[in-house]
């Protein structure tokens, strides 16, 4: 028998669970994040091993779902100095990198940035030749003065040439400097794909001192042969040095495995999941056992991002949101009692009325002294359901792709909210081991592979199109380490350009399979 | 005297998406060239039509092309200045004022950049009222004024001076070179005297997209429903709440066609709605019966927050409110009809105005 270990880094609690190949669940610990998250995680590990016994040899992977990443750009913390190369002259001009980003991020990455001459149009033409002295010029200017380097070129989702290009010669330049690709990292959209690739780059030295870091405190444990990744907001995982690479993916891997893990324990894997805390809820949805992504602009710090994120609605609505009644009218939040629920609810002997309190009136749940809430007025508690019903009804219907009844994934402390039904939900399922759901997510994920071009179909036909967008992402998955037995197309959808004869299309595909077992 | 300052910009390009009924580009890119034009050089001032001499020659500056191109090979900037210094020489004399050809998310901000950055006023006016998604489809068009000499400029620094027979050739010729340029150009076009312009242009756009933006967007901070406000600054009238329930899109000539479905919701339940589209919103079909048709305007917004929904965005599950605006009357013209009335589209039935036909009921087709 070998064993996993998921771990799972959150704003408050980390994490980890230990299972067997089977994926049965083997232990499983919660214990509170700390201010360098590492020590965190080390601690984690340490109570799942302290209660398992299993040999420490027979641990083969281990999957890290961490927020180090966000960290760093939010806090503008430990970030590389980056170099910017945007391939594009003379387009582009108009708008200079990192144009609307916030100041304090800019000091941190510094402006060292530079348009030179080359770039594609959306039929792959050439818009202008690289200049090779315009190249040397430039790495001779950034020559000792940035960590790393981000290189983006207009239309690189169609034509890396140029990327590719530059990062060639930089490399007989300066040697192994940290070089993050555009093409590699997002999709159309000039601007938010540069960005997203200077903070690619920017992250390069956060995430090697996390890796080693969990590599060491593993190896302090005993665990001499796991294999380690890291998990990716998509739900899927990356090796340590395809991570090194792309650390900008872990951004916001931590509701996804929420999503994941949900899809898992609940054995379903087209649902909408509901994950209710104490002061949020987060509605997503699962499809075909991965996280729906998100089709509009993120902002990651500030910054406007392209890259894939899960889709997901946040709401101001968990067991600890305040319910108060001003001249008969009734508001639920988005003010909550959050952590201090076991003190500031009624049924706690609390003095502030919350949503769980209306629960436990309502018998939807047995939670504290259900006594002290004897008193509030049946019709009440029936409208405030009805507010809460008509809150999660909204948001669930809002992230169905169609009206057919789906299935509902309740995860979370905050579950006891949900009564027996919600409009267009089939049925609605409450797994056991939920509040571990995303460390779960973490150890069962899968490694993918992914591609977002623009293809023309006046040169090839759209099935041929389609048949090159699934080889590419399947390429990509078995780079990332996936067995490729294992990998099949779990995404594929086109879009028309618009006002452009032609018959331009963009295509995105994403291959996903499971991780490849290396024999020890 | 009014001029437009950054504020103006945010209110400007979110109320002219709304105009722009579902096309017109994302006005995020825009709005970026026109902020970088007011903060390197003062706020733009803006003029009512009736200021500029008879005499006097203005001509609307605009982007062309899709709007996919724009935000990845993002313009350099010059290429319009030399589209709109080009046209001096055909007309003779200095350019008084430029305007935008259409209101819409990114050519409403076009030349609010290319007035900051040479000094010259903005007028308060279009060609459209709204966007459409051809070159002849202006009110310009309808008064004879030629779209030609047009001036096409690409990044790259090529210009292609264009004189046609007719603004038919105008669009077919404008929409290739535009294509072999790499799909993203910028113009100037329809260069036409002061006295031609206040009988054929389309009043107050960029007034009323500022009261648009200002009333969604103030709406919103003070945590109020936007809806009210939105139909008494348009003049518009509710068609329609409902969750989109299917979109379908297909690919006919470079454009994107498809329809919206969207069931009722609250006075609308057991109702349902079919928005058709190119690009922009063209038809919108109530239980069946026509209850709104192209020129006038069909616009899909967000049901709480009043943002406008593009046609590449719409998708099932969005909450939205349909209305729609009456178009400018120059549109209600025999030849207004003919140029962008439902028959242009592809559509056997009679154009009838949204008021009669929301006091009738709708048309059966």
């Amino acid at each position: 028998m070998i064993y996993r270990i998921g771990i799972d880094v959150g704003g408050t609690n980390t994490d980890a669970v230990l299972i067997d190949q089977n994926n049965e669940l083997m232990s499983k610990t919660k214990t509170p994040s700390t201010a360098d998250v590492t020590s965190g995680i080390l601690n984690a590990v340490h109570q799942i091993l302290k209660s398992s016994h299993v040999d420490r040899n027979k641990i083969r992977f281990a999957m890290l779902g961490t927020t180090h990443c966000t960290n760093a750009i939010v806090e503008r913390k430990r970030l590389c100095r980056v170099g910017v190369i945007r391939i594009a002259k003379p387009a582009t001009m108009a708008v200079v990198p990192m144009v609307d980003w916030p100041e304090d991020l800019v000091s941190a990455v510094g402006e060292n940035h530079y348009i030179i001459q080359g770039g594609h149009e959306f039929d792959g033409r050439e818009i202008s030749h690289l200049d090779e002295s315009e190249i040397m010029a430039c790495i001779s200017e950034l020559k000792g003065k940035v960590d790393a380097i981000a290189i983006t070129s207009v239309f690189s989702p169609i034509s890396s040439a140029h990327e590719m290009k530059v990062a060639e010669m930089i490399r007989e330049k300066l040697g192994d400097i940290p070089l993050s690709l555009s093409h590699e990292i997002g999709s159309i959209g000039l601007l938010e794909r540069e960005n997203a690739t200077i903070l690619n780059a920017a992250l390069h030295h956060v995430a090697k001192t996390t890796a080693q870091a969990f590599i060491k405190g593993l190896q302090q444990e005993g665990i001499q042969k796991a294999a380690i990744y890291f998990c990716q907001n998509d739900g899927t995982l990356m090796s340590i040095d395809y991570a090194m690479n792309y650390p900008i993916l872990t951004v916001a891997c931590g509701p996804t495995n929420s999503i994941r893990g949900a899809s898992y324990l609940s054995g379903v894997d087209e649902a909408i999941v509901l994950d209710i805390g104490g002061t949020t809820s987060d509605v997503g949805v699962i499809n075909k056992g991965f996280p729906r992504e998100s089709s509009v602009a993120e902002e990651i710090g500030g910054v406007r991002t392209n890259f894939r994120m899960p889709d997901l609605i946040s709401l101001g609505l968990g067991g600890g949101t305040i319910v108060t009644e001003h001249n008969g009218k009734i508001k639920v939040g988005p003010e909550s009692v959050g952590y201090l629920i076991t003190e500031e609810a009624l049924v706690f002997g609390g003095k502030t009325l919350t949503t769980t309190d209306i629960a436990v009136r309502a018998g939807m749940a047995s939670i504290g002294d259900s006594s002290r809430v004897s008193h509030l007025d049946e019709g009440f508690v029936q409208h405030v359901l009805g507010i809460i019903g008509n809150i999660f009804n909204e948001a669930v219907d809002k992230m169905k792709l169609s009206s057919d009844p789906m299935p509902l994934i309740l995860v979370g402390g905050g579950g006891i909210l949900v009564g027996d039904q919600l409009e267009g939900i089939s049925e609605i399922l409450r797994p056991d081991n939920y509040e571990v759901a995303n460390a779960i997510g973490a150890a069962i994920a899968q490694v993918s592979g992914q591609v977002e071009r623009v293809f023309s179909l006046s040169e090839m036909t759209r099935e041929q199109a389609l048949h090159q967008a699934k080889a590419i992402a399947t390429e990509e998955a078995v780079k990332a380490g996936a067995d490729p037995a294992t990998v099949h197309i779990v995404e594929i959808e086109d879009v028309p350009l618009a006002y452009l004869p032609g018959n331009a299309t963009r295509i995105r595909a994403k291959a996903a399979g499971d991780l490849k077992h290396q024999d020890s | 005297m009014k001029f437009i300052d950054l504020q103006d910009v945010e209110y400007i390009a979110l109320g002219a998406a709304l105009l722009g009924t579902g096309g017109g580009g994302d006005p995020h890119l825009g709005k970026l060239m026109a902020i970088q034009a007011i903060k390197q050089n003062g706020p733009v001032q803006l003029i009512d039509p009736d200021e500029v001499p008879d005499d006097a020659s203005i001509v609307p500056t605009a982007m062309m092309g899709a709007p996919t191109v724009l935000i990845e090979k993002l313009a350099n900037g010059e290429e319009i200045l030399r589209a709109f210094n080009g046209i001096k020489k055909y007309a003779g004399k200095d350019i008084y004022a430029t305007l935008p050809i259409e209101a819409g998310g990114v050519n409403s901000m076009i030349p609010i950049s290319v007035a900051a950055r040479t000094g010259i006023p903005l007028l308060d006016c279009d060609g459209m009222g709204r966007a459409f998604p051809e070159l002849q489809m202006t009110s310009f068009h309808l008064w004879d004024v030629s779209a030609t000499p047009m001036i096409i400029a690409d990044e790259k620094g090529n210009t292609v001076i264009m004189e046609s027979i007719n603004n038919f050739w105008t669009e077919t010729l404008a929409r290739n070179i535009c294509v072999t340029m790499g799909g993203s150009v910028m113009l100037s076009i329809y260069q036409m005297p002061g006295k031609v312009l206040k009988e054929a242009c389309i009043r107050n756009t960029l007034s009323l997209s500022a009261k648009i933006g200002e009333s969604i967007l103030t709406a919103r901070k003070k945590g109020k429903n936007p809806i009210k406000n939105l139909l008494e600054v348009t003049g518009g009238f509710e068609l329609f709440k409902g969750k989109v329930i299917d979109v379908l899109r297909r690919t006919e000539g470079g454009f994107v066609r498809g329809e919206a479905q969207i069931e009722g919701i609250e006075d609308y339940r057991g109702k349902n709605l079919k928005v058709q589209f190119q690009n922009e919103n063209l038809i919108a079909i109530r239980d069946e019966k026509i209850i709104a048709s192209v020129p006038d305007l069909i616009c899909i917004v967000n049901l709480d927050s009043a943002i406008p929904v593009t046609t590449e965005a719409i998708r099932y599950g969005h909450r939205v409110l349909v209305l729609s605006i009456p178009c400018d009357p120059k549109w209600r013209t025999p030849k207004g009809i003919e140029t962008v009335g439902p028959r242009y589209f592809g559509y056997d039935v009679d154009y009838i105005p949204v008021e009669k036909l929301i006091s009738e009921g709708g048309n059966h087709q």
